[in-house]
């Protein structure tokens, strides 16, 4: 029988996971596919799960009024898209949109979040991890606030 | 110290902001030979002289390349220039790209915005050379789709079956299918051998300092990385020292450096 625990065992989001927190994490996993233009989640709706993506792309959207959906990010193969599941009120801030075929991991996260409220060792490690992505993203998008290709940078 | 006169051959509007203008010596003067990274001075008669990078090909010096944004006097009054119309050149200055020193190496070329006009001379070179290196990859950066620089000549390289090129904007709508976001998120997963890799930066300083970081992060030797500096060049001798740093001349002793010869002065706050 085929599981996803190979493949979470390899991806280097994951890597120094010990063994059983790995198991933990495998009975929340399943695979998921969005066709191409398909909506992988709204703003607004609840943060249910959190992706590791396979391979495809997944653009990060804001609808703006009079400019319609801006892309302010985009996904591609080993990335992890969403950490709104973490925090409360644990909805998502952004739209997600797979703009080419695209198949996931998903990890579903009420069971991620019942799991680490059981484990906080578990908690602890995807805390370290997520703050890590938090903070790529977070420096990324101060640099993307410069504008430092506009005209006067 | 005195300039040559060329005549506009060429106008084009690359992108809203930025336009090439192609020249070519008057009086039919011989071929103007350039290195990949050298600028010249170039004067608008009653207006004044700016430093612009050659943007054009090292191996076609018949024609003199030049690209860039009108946002002062000076590139404004270029922007106005027609065919026919004559300027002044001086040059060429400045220490280029490592080219040839690069031979036998992976190369990685990271371009942000305008910052892809220095480095187009160095890839046509490399191109033209293309079996005395290991990969070739070029990362460019901007701010959007509409901003994307010599689009059909990067679609023509990305064709190759020996180059990997990878574009990524600040931003977009809907309609672009590419990458989104900044230019150091596409390093990580660049394919190639960093104990092997010259990296050629030319773009905004700060998007130049957090590329090499990201470089070094990724393992590529800091003497094995080169940037573009182009801050205050007046002169482009060496002599009214507006562009001095310390010992160092950016119009003379650059305005190509190594990375782990100028990473102090990237971060010094009162330069």
């Amino acid at each position: 029988m085929h599981t996803l625990e190979p493949l979470l065992a390899e991806h280097p989001f994951l890597k120094g996971l010990k063994q059983e927190h790995l198991e933990l994490l495998v009975g929340c996993a399943s695979n998921v596919r969005f066709e191409a233009g398909a909506f992988v989640f709204r703003q607004g709706q609840e943060a249910n799960h959190f992706y590791i993506l396979r391979d495809g792309k997944v653009a990060v959207e804001l609808f703006a009024p009079q400019k319609g959906a801006v892309a302010i990010d985009t996904y591609g193969e080993g990335d992890v898209l969403g950490w709104s599941w973490l925090l409360p009120p644990y909805h998502w801030r952004f739209d997600a949109r797979a703009t080419e075929p695209t198949r996931m991991i998903s990890l579903d996260a009420r069971c991620m979040r019942t799991k680490c409220e059981n484990d906080h060792d578990l908690g602890y490690e995807l805390m370290k991890r997520f703050a890590r992505i938090i903070e790529q993203r977070l420096d990324a998008t101060r640099w993307q606030l410069l504008d430092v290709y506009g005209v006067r940078s | 110290m005195l300039p040559d006169f060329f005549s506009v051959r060429k106008v084009r509007l690359e992108t809203d902001d930025t336009f090439t203008l192609e020249l070519a010596p008057a009086g039919g003067r011989q071929p103007f030979p350039f290195s990949a990274g050298q600028f010249n001075m170039l004067y608008v008669h009653g207006i004044g002289e700016v430093p612009i990078s050659i943007s054009g090909d090292p191996g076609k010096p018949g024609t003199l390349v030049h690209t860039t944004r009108a946002v002062g006097a000076v590139t404004r009054g270029l922007r106005t220039l027609k065919k026919g119309d004559v300027l002044g050149v001086r040059g060429p200055f400045g220490v280029g790209w490592p080219v040839q020193q690069a031979e036998g190496h992976d190369i990685v070329v990271v371009a942000g915005g305008i910052g892809l006009a220095p480095l187009r001379p160095a890839i046509y070179q490399l191109l033209a050379n293309r079996d005395r290196y290991g990969k070739l990859v070029i990362l460019y950066g901007t701010r959007t789709p509409a901003d994307i620089l010599f689009r059909k000549e990067i679609e023509a390289w990305r064709a190759r079956l020996d180059v990997e090129v990878y574009v990524t904007v600040d931003r977009a709508t809907d309609s672009w299918h590419g990458n989104v976001g900044v230019v150091t998120k596409l390093i990580p997963k660049a394919p190639f051998d960093r104990t092997r890799t010259v990296a050629m930066i030319c773009g905004p300083e700060l998007m130049m300092r957090f590329t090499a970081l990201e470089l070094d992060k990724r393992g590529v030797e800091t003497d094995h990385i080169y940037l573009s500096m182009e801050r205050n060049m007046k002169c482009g001798v060496g002599l009214c020292g507006h562009c001095q740093c310390g010992a160092t001349f950016i119009c003379k002793d650059g305005p190509v450096f190594r990375y782990d010869a100028i990473k102090g002065l990237l971060s010094q706050r009162e330069i």
